[in-house]
């Protein structure tokens, strides 16, 4: 019996932890299907972080942080386009700029605003989200299996990772069932085609980027307005680029970068559990190694397990009519 | 009952300090087949894709049945019935057939009901035209041919009344552009206006009843096809005669230089694509490889001038072993040997588009003298190089500094050429040595390739241009399916016979 309440807590943590992954992920997928790199998830999450509590914490409603969070990451995302599409620069700067700017202002702001730096209050409870129960989960838990199932591992989580989830089917079905995943799958492969088609190259990547702007500020603010009841300095901690890895290896696709999410979040929910327990005959594992599981998945993963993830066409270049 | 369905009033063009387009008049009639010819960088994709509206002009009106047009983006010269088929394909190659037909006119946010539409609306044009494609075939699995049938079925099914054809024949088999002129002509009865742009003189006279021509960025006459022929329009297009068939001396064949024994060489795929070929090419010779594309030609010659490992079978240069494990030579090596190679694929393994044209006049050979010393580049140097072979070889533009990619195809050839030419090689490989090269420009390759041979050289030419193969070789293989299937002397061989060969056809 242990077992399985072990193994249902530990499927609970991976869903939770999963979310900020699962919806950069996306956002990257929106980004770079039209052909745009996007290194600048992690900055963006981070922002969104910072700008969800302190608008929260200001306005006393998470949903006005979640509001302003989204406007300030479509507002970075246009900036990169500024840069990267309509200026042509290179993609990668763009990001790094946009990244670096970010851990910066964010730790500036918080100690011009609050006296100490990178952090911000604590939220009270209705400042933040709170845990969502479904309907009858009490009632349902005492039923083998499928009440585990729905009150242990599906109850009692945070509305964004129920967004999180919502939004993969939402992003393959636009992908790939609108005229707007067409055009948008078109650009990044061969945006002359697309031009060609009478559709504004441009036009189109701003309009990825919008929606890659919207899906990180949920990230973002599942971090530090849900999980968390503050921003704290370097809260994202790599998620953003974890969840551009995820991508990779679900080549661009939101079903298999969901799978890939799922897998970087179990590691890590494991590597939680594992702290301190004694294996026999190993004995306890170093903390170290068991942290860095995660990121040790990552490097295998991507160096040769996945086999070859063939990237949209024309990632990473401006697109130029006349020279 | 003539009516102008086009008309151009002083069309003007700049890109930078290229004028491309000077003061341009063109009217083109409704339910006729108009030609466009000119020298390369003359300015005739440039115009046709003002028409398109993918580049807009600096000055000019443009009328579509004598109402002006304003043409911002391609959209509004869809709107008006007019399609374009680009000298590049604009195909998105992992998408299907339909995917990249509906493309901006799916006609829904959500894809439902129109698709179920688009796809039998469009089963129902390929029938009417014999197109015979896969509506649900990935692009990247077409062949050629096939690809330009669906950038065809793509302008109609968007309502093209105009259809604009750039250089269509240029990489397709003597087959497929039987079947696209077929196409073309049926097109024509139906009543639809068609612009073709090519450097073939004989499918001008085959195909069009009216044809225009462009120099130097500007349009210098218009004719009735039936009132001219080839030699006159060779010469408007240069502004001089031009000889269609070059002098050829007899010389004496020296020693052997390249040795090929039983010769099997695999492509990327494992699919072994040269199978067991036997040749012997000497000095003072120029061998042509006749042969449909596909058929091995690329990976022979990928693989006698070392960027590609031989299956099996003995490569020799001057009596050297060159290809065996042990002893291999590569392409650097076998440049130092005198070998030089013309690649077909110009942009893919000839040129790095990236860089200047100065850059690419020297690359390979930019470790020399006077280039460079002790490793450092002499910029003046190459720079005063770059001046005199670009006037030599007639680039145009010729400035150095400009990106190879601003050239057009053929002055993207020409510096090649010039590149591989100049350090007097002892053993040249070229493939496709003309393709997409204007008249003027073929003559003049032609006359290097012919020069070379006479002071010595060893030449391969591996062509699909049967006349280009006729006019350059002393003696012709043909290959097909990987094999040499026959061997002439070149003295009194005809169009038909290597035809046949070319198609498998032996005895
Ligand atoms: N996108 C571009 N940017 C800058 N310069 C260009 C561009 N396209 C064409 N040019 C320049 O304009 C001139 C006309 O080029 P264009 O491609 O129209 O020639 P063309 O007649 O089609 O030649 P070809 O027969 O080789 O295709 C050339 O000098 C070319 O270098
Ligand atoms: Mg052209």
């Amino acid at each position: 019996m242990e077992f399985v309440s072990d193994l249902a807590s530990l499927i609970n943590s991976t869903l939770r932890i999963s979310t900020p992954l699962v919806f950069a992920a996306m956002a990257g997928i929106f980004a770079e299907r039209s052909g745009v790199i996007d290194f600048s998830l992690e900055g963006k999450m981070l922002m969104a972080a910072f700008v969800a509590a302190v608008c929260s914490y200001y306005f006393g409603n998470p949903w006005i942080g979640l509001l302003m969070a989204i406007i300030v990451c479509v507002s970075l995302s246009m900036l990169h386009g500024f840069a990267s599409v309509t200026h042509k620069g290179d993609q990668v700067v763009s990001c790094v700029a946009i990244n670096i700017l970010i851990i910066g202002l964010t730790t500036a702001l918080a100690a011009a605003w609050f006296g100490q730096a990178g952090l911000t209050p604590t939220l009270t409870q209705e400042q933040r989200f709170l845990e969502v129960n479904l309907p009858f989960a009490e009632n349902l838990r005492d039923i083998p299996i499928i009440g585990t199932i729905y009150s242990d591992i599906l109850s009692g989580h945070y509305i964004f990772v129920y967004f999180a989830y919502i939004s993969v089917p939402i992003v393959y079905w636009i992908v790939f069932k609108t005229s707007f995943g067409l055009r948008l799958r078109a650009v990044g492969e061969n945006p002359s085609a697309v031009d060609t088609a009478g559709i504004n190259v441009f036009a189109m990547r701003y309009k990825a980027l919008a929606v890659n702007g919207i899906l990180i500020a949920f990230a973002g603010a599942h971090l530090s307005t849900a999980v968390n009841a503050n921003f704290f300095r370097e809260m994202s901690a790599g998620r953003g680029y974890l969840a551009l890895a995820a991508m990779i290896f679900g080549k661009w696709h939101p079903k298999t970068a969901l799978i890939a999410c799922l897998l970087f979040g179990f590691t890590d929910a494991l590597q939680i559990r594992l702290q301190g327990v004694e294996i026999p005959t190993i004995g306890e594992i170093p903390v170290q190694l068991i942290q860095a599981l995660p990121y040790i998945l990552t490097v295998v993963l991507l160096a040769g397990f996945v086999g070859k993830a063939i990237a949209p066409n024309a990632i990473g270049q401006p697109y130029i009519k006349e020279r | 009952m003539v009516s102008p369905i086009l008309e151009l009033k002083n069309i003007n063009k700049s890109f930078g300090h290229v004028h491309a387009n000077k003061d341009i008049n063109l009217t083109i009639n409704k339910g006729t087949i108009h030609g466009i010819i000119g020298e390369n960088g003359a300015g005739k994709s440039t115009l046709m894709s003002i028409v398109f509206g993918l580049y807009q002009a600096n000055s000019g009106s443009i009328k579509v049945n004598g109402n002006e047009i304003k043409l911002r983006s391609p959209k509004d010269s869809i709107i008006n019935g007019i399609g374009m088929v680009h000298q590049h394909f604009m195909l998105v190659e992992n998408f299907t057939v339909l995917e990249n037909i509906i493309l901006g006119f799916e006609g829904e946010t959500v894809f439902g009901e129109k698709l179920k539409k688009a796809k039998k609306d469009l089963k129902k044009l390929c029938e009417t035209y014999n197109f015979n494609i896969d509506l649900d075939a990935t692009i990247s699995d077409l062949s050629v041919g096939f690809r330009q049938r669906v950038e065809i079925l793509k302008s109609l099914y968007r309502g093209a009344e105009i259809l604009i054809l750039d250089e269509p024949t240029g990489v397709l088999t003597p087959q497929e552009v039987d079947e696209l002129f077929k196409i073309l002509r049926s097109l024509k009865d139906e009543g639809k206006t068609i612009v073709l742009i090519t450097h073939k003189l004989i499918e001008i006279m085959d195909l069009t009843s009216e044809v225009s021509v462009m120099r130097q960025g500007e349009m210098v006459g218009h004719t009735r096809t039936e009132n001219t022929n080839k030699e006159k329009l060779a010469e408007m297009m240069v502004g001089r005669s031009v000889l269609l068939r070059v002098d050829k001396p007899e010389v004496e064949k020296g020693e052997t230089v390249f040795k090929v024994k039983d010769l099997t060489v695999k492509d990327d795929l494992d699919v072994i694509r040269v199978k067991n070929v036997n040749l012997e090419i000497c000095s003072g010779e120029i061998l042509g490889i006749a042969g449909v594309t596909g058929n091995g030609q690329t990976e022979l010659l990928e693989a006698l001038s070392g960027i590609r490992n031989v299956e099996s079978g003995n490569i020799e240069l001057f009596g050297e072993t060159i290809s065996q494990k042990d002893n291999y030579l590569n392409p650097r090596m076998l440049k130092e040997k005198g070998l030089a190679h013309v690649p077909e694929d110009r942009q893919r393994m000839g040129l790095v588009t990236d860089f200047k044209a100065y850059e690419n006049l020297i690359f390979g050979y930019h470790d020399q003298e006077p280039y460079s010393k002790s490793s450092i580049l002499n910029h003046k140097e190459i720079i005063e190089y770059s001046n005199k072979v670009m006037k030599e070889y007639d680039v145009r533009p010729s400035s150095p500094n400009l990106l190879t990619s601003n050239f057009s195809g053929g002055n993207q050839q020409k510096i090649i050429l010039s590149r591989e030419l100049n350090e007097k090689p002892k053993v040249l490989l070229v493939g496709q040595p003309t393709r997409g090269v204007d008249i003027g420009a073929i003559e003049f390759i032609h006359q290097r390739l012919i020069d070379m041979r006479n002071k010595g050289a060893a030449i391969l030419v591996a062509s699909v241009e049967l006349e280009e193969v006729l006019s350059l070789s002393d003696r012709i293989i043909v290959m097909f399916d990987g094999k040499i299937v026959g061997e002439k002397i070149n003295k009194n061989v005809t169009d038909r016979e290597l035809g046949l060969l070319m198609a498998g056809v032996t005895e």
